[in-house]
């Protein structure tokens, strides 16, 4: 799958698209917790409605280049301006965490665990 | 290679900022992706500890060719009792830690996870430091 298609799934907003929506992931994480976040050896999707500096941040830390922030939380001009010195694919939905996930898992996007 | 960094009590919005700093290094050393990961998770966790936790401190960084050296001393509360703040799930946060998404008592477990040594001295009322070498050929 996509990263254009989660975009056109969630009917998601593009605050940045990165190196580009073309290429292929296989997995998501949803959490509001980052020190979660921090325990994760693979680089899924994140999908969260944590929206600050400090996810961004996360994100960078983990080696995580793809943020879905739910729930129509709009991400900053200094997180974006972060995001996007790490290369980052920022997207934002309307729709809550639950649907959301449901939404991607209907998908094909795999867990983690 | 000797690299300081400076931490501010509750400055959560430069949170990071060490480790993203010697992240980039690790990258243009050429360091193993994995390696870099699992130094600046570690690094990025105590960074953020100082800062929610005690009242500033200090991040020193060492580089050598074959290992990171790591020591991050704040000045703050200490800890009164460092085996029960190494368990999982027990945690001190305060709630605006937990709104920066961390405070689950995660932090020095999952550094010692992604390190090859760790060493945590603390005196309460005067600070707590953190010692932490990841090799780079493991």
């Amino acid at each position: 799958m996509t990263l254009r298609d989660i975009v056109n799934s969630l009917d998601a907003t593009v605050y940045l698209e990165g190196p580009g929506l073309e290429r292929d992931v296989e997995t998501a994480f949803a959490s509001d917790l980052m020190s979660d976040v921090l325990t994760l050896k693979d680089t899924p999707v994140l999908v969260t409605g944590l929206c600050n500096i400090q996810t961004i941040r996360t994100c960078d830390m983990a080696s995580l280049d793809v943020v879905v922030f739910v729930r129509n939380k709009k991400p900053t001009d200094d997180m974006l301006e972060l995001a996007e010195e790490n290369g980052m694919v920022v997207l934002g939905c309307q729709y809550s965490m639950f649907k959301t996930c449901g939404l991607l898992y209907q998908m094909g996007l795999k867990p983690l665990y | 290679m000797h690299q300081e960094y400076t931490v501010v009590e509750g400055d959560f919005v430069n949170a990071g900022k060490a480790s993203s700093s010697v992240k980039k290094t690790l990258k243009q050393l050429n360091v193993n992706p994995q390696v870099v990961k699992r130094v600046v998770v570690a690094l990025y966790e105590a960074e953020v500890n100082a800062i929610a936790h005690a009242y500033g401190g200090k991040v020193s960084v060492d580089i050598d060719s074959d290992k990171i050296r790591m020591v991050v001393a704040d000045k703050g509360p200490g800890i009164p009792d460092i085996a029960l703040a190494m368990q999982e799930g027990y945690s001190t946060a305060r709630p605006e830690v937990r709104d920066m998404g961390f405070g689950a008592g995660m932090g020095l477990p999952n550094m010692q996870k992604n390190v090859d040594k760790l060493n945590v001295t603390s005196e309460v009322g005067v600070g707590t430091t953190v010692e932490m070498e990841v090799n780079f050929n493991t």
